[in-house]
C-alpha cells in the first residue's frame, strides 16, 4: 500500500483584498465577490516564488514524514509558474532539503493539475519499487492579467507530499485521471500573463473534468459521496467547488475543511494540494477523503485517500494549514501588491 | 632602522573633478608634494587606491603614475586595503626608507569615483566587506555602520543628537578648509532631517563620494637640512592591525580591536602615551565610526566618545581636537587618498601651517585610517622636529 | 552574478553547512580551513541551528542595486541558538515592529536575481519567531 508519509504547506502572509483591486479597475467589488464566493488572496513577496516556497512545503512534509531529505529518490514539483522557462525548480529544492545527489527529478506542468500529477508519479515510483520515499508539491505565484477577472484570484502557495509505502499518515486506495484536449485557459511561450475563455471555462471544462473524474474514481473503486469524511476539489475561485461538490451529491460539510479560496485566492498547482493538507490537519484515523484536481487544457486527477492512525502523531509536528492561512495577515494597496507581482514597467 | 621624516605635503581641492582624469588628478598633487618639498627626484613611490579598476577600468596604477609623474624608471607599487589604502600605501613609504632601501619616497593616494555613478560607486566601495556572506544579501557600508550604530546607542546610551554632533564639528572644521569637499558649516537639525540612508543613520551622518588625491614625500630625517625649510616632521609611530572582515564575527560589534591593536602598537613605537597626542585625524566615514574610533584608542572610555563629543572637547580648542582638517564628512573621501590626506593635515598642523584650523601649539599628531567596516587599521603618530 | 561563485556557496546558502573546530569549537560560517581562535586545524562537520536571536539590524532606504524592488528592507545580525552570528534579511515582520533581542528562525527565500535573463540566487532570511 502506498500513500502518504508525510505532508506540510505554505502560504505567504500577504493579502489584497477584492476592493483593493476592484477600486483600480472600476469594477463592482461586492458582484465580483459573490459571484466568485472570493474575498482577498494571499500575494507572494519579490522575495518569494514558487521555489521558495515549495521549500518551506516540503520542510513541513519532512518533518511530518520523520524522514531526512537524503532519503528522498525523487522531487517533483508542478507549477505553471516555475521561476526558470529552462532549468528545474526540483533541482533548486531538493539541494536544498539535502536529497541530491543520489535524487531525481523533472518540472511538471499542466496548468493547475501540475502538482497532482507531480504526486501521482511520485506514488508510481514508490509502487514500482524504484525508492522508498518521493515528493510530490503543488506550487504556484501565478499571475493574473490586470483588470481581468483572473487577477482576483490568482494567488501564491505550496503543498508537499512525502509519498511512500511505510509509516503512512494516509493510505492511497485509489488513483484515476480524466483528461481530453480542451483549450480554455493558456499562456503561449514569452507571453507575461495568461488568457482564457471566459464562460467557456465552466460547463465544457471545469465542470465537464471534475464530474468525469470523480464518477469515474467513484466507480473504479465502487464507493458513492457518502462513503467519505472530506472532498477537496480544485478551486479556482469560491463558487465551483461548492457547486460541483453540490451537484455530485457531496454536502456542504464535506467540502469546508478544503475549502480555502474564498480567503486564500486560487493557489493554481497548490490549490487541491493545500485543500488537502487542512483537510488532513483535521481528520481522524479512518477518515476517507476524496481528491480531485482540475488544470486547464484539460484534465483532473483523482485520489481516495485514507488517513491512519499516524495522523495523531504527526498533525501537530508543524503549525497547520489555517495558521499560514489565517494568522500574521498583511494587508497590501494595489500599487505595493503591483510592484511585488513585476506588474510595473521599469528600466531593467 | 633610520628615523623618516615628511618634508613635502600637497593635495588638490576635492569634489566631483569632471574634468580631471584618474592621472591628471594623482599626478597634480604629487607634483605640488614635490614641490612643497623642493626635491628633485624620487627613489620610489608607493600608491594608496581602492579599487581604480571597477571606478575606471584602470589597473596598474605603478606604471601608469609613475610614467605621468615622468619618474619612470623608478619603482612603484599599489597598495590596497579598502579605505585604509593610503594608510598603508604610507607605511610601506615609511618601511621602504627606514630599512635604507631607499631615501625619497612619495606616499600617494587617489580615487576617482564619480565616472561610474551612484550603483557603480555604491558597488566598488562594497567589495570592502564579505561579499558572500554580507553583500549577498544586500548590505551596504551605511547599513553596516548603523548596525555598529544601533548596537552602541543600545549598550551606552549614544543619542541620535550625539552623533550629529560629530557631523557638525566635523563641518565647523571643514568650513574653514580651502581643499574641502563641503566647506560648509551644518546643523544638528540639518543632520537629522536629511534623508535616511540605513536606519539610523541619514545622508549627513555619511561621508561622500569623491574624486581626490594626496600625497606626501618622506626621506630620512638626517637628510632634511638639504630640503626647504619648513619644519621637518618625523614618524615617530606605525601601527597596522586586521580584524574579521564580516560584522558578524566580530567579538564586538561596539568597538574596533584592530584600532586598538594598531594604536597601542604605534604609541609603543613611538614611546608616547594617548595624553602626549595633541591631535588626531580619525576615520570618520559615518559619524559613529569617530565616536566607537575614539573609543578604541583609548581618547574616551567605551559608551564616553559621544557625550565628550557633545560637550565639545574634540572641537578645535578641545581638550583633544579631532579631525581639524573636516574628517571625511565634510572634506571628501576619496577611498585611497584619505590616508594620505590625513598625514597631510597633521603636518600642516604640525608645521604651523593650518591657518584658521591651527591647534596652538601642536607638536605631535595622530592619524588612524581604517578599512572596510574595521577590518584593517593604520595608525601612525608624527612629531615636528 | 556569476554562476560558479553562487554555485559554490549553495551548501552554506541552501542549508547552513558549517564546520567546528575539534580543539575550541568555533564555528566558521563558511567552512573554515584554519581555526582563527585557537589555530586548529582539525574541523567538524555541522549544520547551523535555524532560530536565534537579533543582535542589531537596520533598515536599508538606499539599496545597491539589485534590492530597488524590496526598498525598504531591514538586515541584520542574529545570533544563532548554536552561537553562530549570521547576517541576512529580516522579513514578514513590520519594520517597525523590529526590536533587538526578539527571536528569529531562517526561511528559504530568493535573494537576488540578475536582472531578467541571469540567474536567480537563493539563500536564508529570517522570518520573526511567532
Amino acid at each position: 500500500m502506498v500513500g502518504i508519509v508525510g505532508y506540510g504547506a505554505y502560504i505567504p502572509r500577504y493579502r489584497i483584498k477584492v476592493e483593493e483591486i476592484a477600486k483600480v479597475w472600476g469594477a463592482d467589488a461586492p458582484s465580483y465577490k459573490k459571484g466568485l464566493q472570493l474575498w482577498e488572496k494571499s500575494v507572494p513577496a519579490p522575495d518569494q516564488d514558487t521555489i521558495s516556497m515549495s521549500v518551506e512545503a516540503a520542510k513541513n512534509a519532512l518533518i511530518r514524514a520523520g524522514i531526512n531529505g537524503s532519503e528522498l529518490g525523487a522531487v517533483y514539483i508542478g507549477s505553471e509558474s516555475h521561476p526558470y522557462a529552462v532549468k528545474p525548480s526540483g533541482t533548486v529544492v531538493a539541494e536544498a532539503l539535502g536529497a541530491t545527489p543520489e535524487c531525481r527529478s523533472a518540472d511538471f506542468e499542466f496548468a493547475c493539475k501540475a502538482g497532482t500529477e507531480a504526486m501521482t508519479v511520485a506514488m508510481a515510483h514508490i509502487s514500482a519499487g524504484n525508492m522508498r520515499y518521493a515528493m510530490g508539491i503543488g506550487a504556484d505565484t501565478s499571475q493574473g492579467a490586470p483588470g481581468d477577472a483572473l487577477e482576483y484570484s490568482a494567488s501564491a502557495g505550496a503543498a508537499a507530499f512525502v509519498l511512500g509505502a511505510e509509516n503512512l499518515v494516509a493510505e492511497c486506495e485509489a488513483i484515476y485521471s480524466y483528461m481530453t484536449d480542451t483549450p480554455d485557459f493558456w499562456r503561449r511561450e514569452y507571453e507575461f500573463y495568461p488568457q482564457h475563455g471566459s464562460r467557456f471555462t465552466g460547463e465544457p471544462a471545469y465542470f465537464k473534468h471534475i464530474y468525469g473524474c470523480a464518477n469515474g474514481i467513484m466507480k473504479k473503486s465502487g464507493t458513492k459521496p457518502s462513503d467519505f469524511n472530506y472532498v477537496v476539489f480544485h478551486q479556482p475561485n469560491g463558487k465551483f467547488p461548492m457547486r460541483a461538490g453540490l451537484k455530485l451529491g457531496f454536502t456542504k460539510e464535506q467540502i469546508e475543511p478544503g475549502w480555502l479560496t474564498p480567503r486564500l485566492g486560487n493557489t493554481y498547482s497548490g490549490s487541491s494540494p493545500i485543500g488537502l493538507t487542512a483537510t488532513l490537519d483535521i481528520c481522524q484515523p479512518g477518515d476517507r477523503v476524496l481528491v480531485v484536481s482540475y488544470g486547464s487544457g484539460a484534465g483532473s486527477d483523482g485520489f481516495i485517500f485514507k488517513v491512519t492512525e499516524r495522523i495523531n502523531e504527526v498533525r501537530d509536528s508543524v503549525k497547520h494549514t489555517v495558521w499560514y492561512l489565517d494568522e500574521n495577515k498583511v494587508y497590501l494597496d494595489y500599487g505595493t501588491y503591483a510592484k511585488f507581482r513585476g506588474k510595473i514597467r521599469k528600466n531593467d | 632602522m633610520r628615523d623618516v621624516a615628511v618634508i613635502g605635503i600637497g593635495m588638490n581641492k576635492w569634489g566631483e573633478l569632471w574634468d580631471k582624469s584618474l592621472r591628471d588628478i594623482f599626478t597634480e598633487a604629487a607634483l605640488k608634494a614635490i614641490d612643497d618639498g623642493g626635491v628633485d627626484h624620487i627613489d620610489s613611490m608607493y600608491i594608496g587606491n581602492m579599487s581604480s579598476g571597477l571606478f575606471v577600468g584602470q589597473e596598474h596604477l605603478a606604471s601608469l603614475l609613475s610614467d605621468y609623474l615622468g619618474q619612470g624608471p623608478i619603482p612603484a607599487t599599489r597598495i590596497e586595503s579598502a579605505c585604509c589604502s593610503g594608510g598603508a600605501a604610507f607605511r610601506s613609504a615609511f618601511i621602504d626608507v627606514a630599512s635604507g632601501m631607499n631615501d625619497i619616497v612619495l606616499a600617494g593616494g587617489v580615487e576617482k569615483m564619480n565616472d561610474i555613478g551612484g550603483d557603480g560607486a555604491t558597488f566598488a566601495l562594497a567589495t570592502a566587506a564579505d561579499q558572500e556572506y554580507e553583500v549577498y544579501h544586500g548590505v551596504t557600508f551605511p547599513g553596516l555602520y548603523a548596525m555598529m550604530a544601533r548596537a552602541h546607542m543600545e549598550r551606552y546610551g549614544t543619542t541620535r543628537k550625539q552623533l550629529a554632533e560629530v557631523a557638525v564639528k566635523n563641518h565647523e572644521n571643514g568650513s574653514k578648509n580651502p581643499l574641502a569637499q563641503f566647506p560648509f558649516k551644518t546643523t544638528v537639525e540639518g543632520v537629522i532631517n536629511s534623508p535616511m540612508v540605513a536606519d539610523p543613520l541619514t545622508l549627513m551622518d555619511c561621508s561622500p563620494i569623491t574624486d581626490g588625491a594626496a600625497a606626501v614625500i618622506l626621506c630620512p630625517a638626517d637628510m632634511v637640512k638639504d630640503y626647504k625649510n619648513h619644519p621637518a616632521v618625523k614618524i615617530i609611530g606605525s601601527g597596522h592591525a586586521t580584524d574579521t572582515i564580516a560584522l558578524s564575527t566580530r567579538d564586538d560589534l561596539t568597538y574596533l580591536k584592530a584600532t586598538e591593536i594598531a594604536g597601542q602598537k604605534a604609541l609603543k613605537m613611538a614611546g608616547k602615551r594617548l595624553s602626549d597626542i595633541d591631535l588626531c585625524e580619525v576615520h570618520d566615514c559615518f559619524t559613529i565610526a569617530e565616536i566607537i574610533v575614539l573609543e578604541s584608542l583609548g581618547f574616551f572610555e567605551r559608551g564616553k566618545a559621544a557625550a565628550a563629543t557633545e560637550a565639545g572637547e574634540t572641537r578645535i580648542g578641545g581638550k583633544i581636537p579631532i579631525n581639524t582638517s573636516g574628517g571625511l564628512k565634510s572634506k571628501g573621501h576619496p577611498v585611497g587618498a584619505t590616508g594620505i590626506a590625513q598625514i597631510y593635515e597633521i603636518v600642516n598642523q604640525l608645521r604651523g601651517g593650518a591657518g584658521e584650523r591651527q591647534v596652538k601649539g601642536a607638536k605631535v599628531g595622530m592619524a588612524q585610517n581604517m578599512g572596510g567596516s574595521g577590518g584593517s587599521t593604520l595608525v601612525h603618530i608624527l612629531e615636528v622636529m | 552574478m556569476f554562476p560558479a561563485r553562487y554555485w559554490r556557496e549553495i551548501p552554506q546558502r541552501y542549508r547552513l553547512e558549517a564546520n567546528k573546530c575539534k580543539k575550541c569549537g568555533y564555528i566558521g560560517f563558511p567552512p573554515r580551513l584554519v581555526c582563527p581562535k585557537c589555530g586548529g586545524r582539525e574541523f567538524e562537520p555541522i549544520k547551523l541551528k535555524s532560530e536565534g536571536k537579533l543582535l542589531t539590524y537596520t533598515i536599508i532606504r538606499v539599496p545597491p542595486s539589485g534590492f530597488k524592488d524590496q526598498t525598504p528592507y531591514a538586515i541584520g545580525i542574529v545570533e544563532l541558538d548554536d552561537g553562530a552570528k549570521i547576517m541576512a534579511q529580516l522579513v514578514d515582520v513590520n519594520l517597525e515592529d523590529i526590536k533587538t533581542g526578539d527571536k528569529y528562525h531562517i526561511e528559504f527565500r530568493k535573494v537576488q536575481s540578475d536582472g531578467h535573463s541571469g540567474i536567480l540566487a537563493y539563500g536564508y532570511k529570517f522570518v520573526p519567531v511567532r
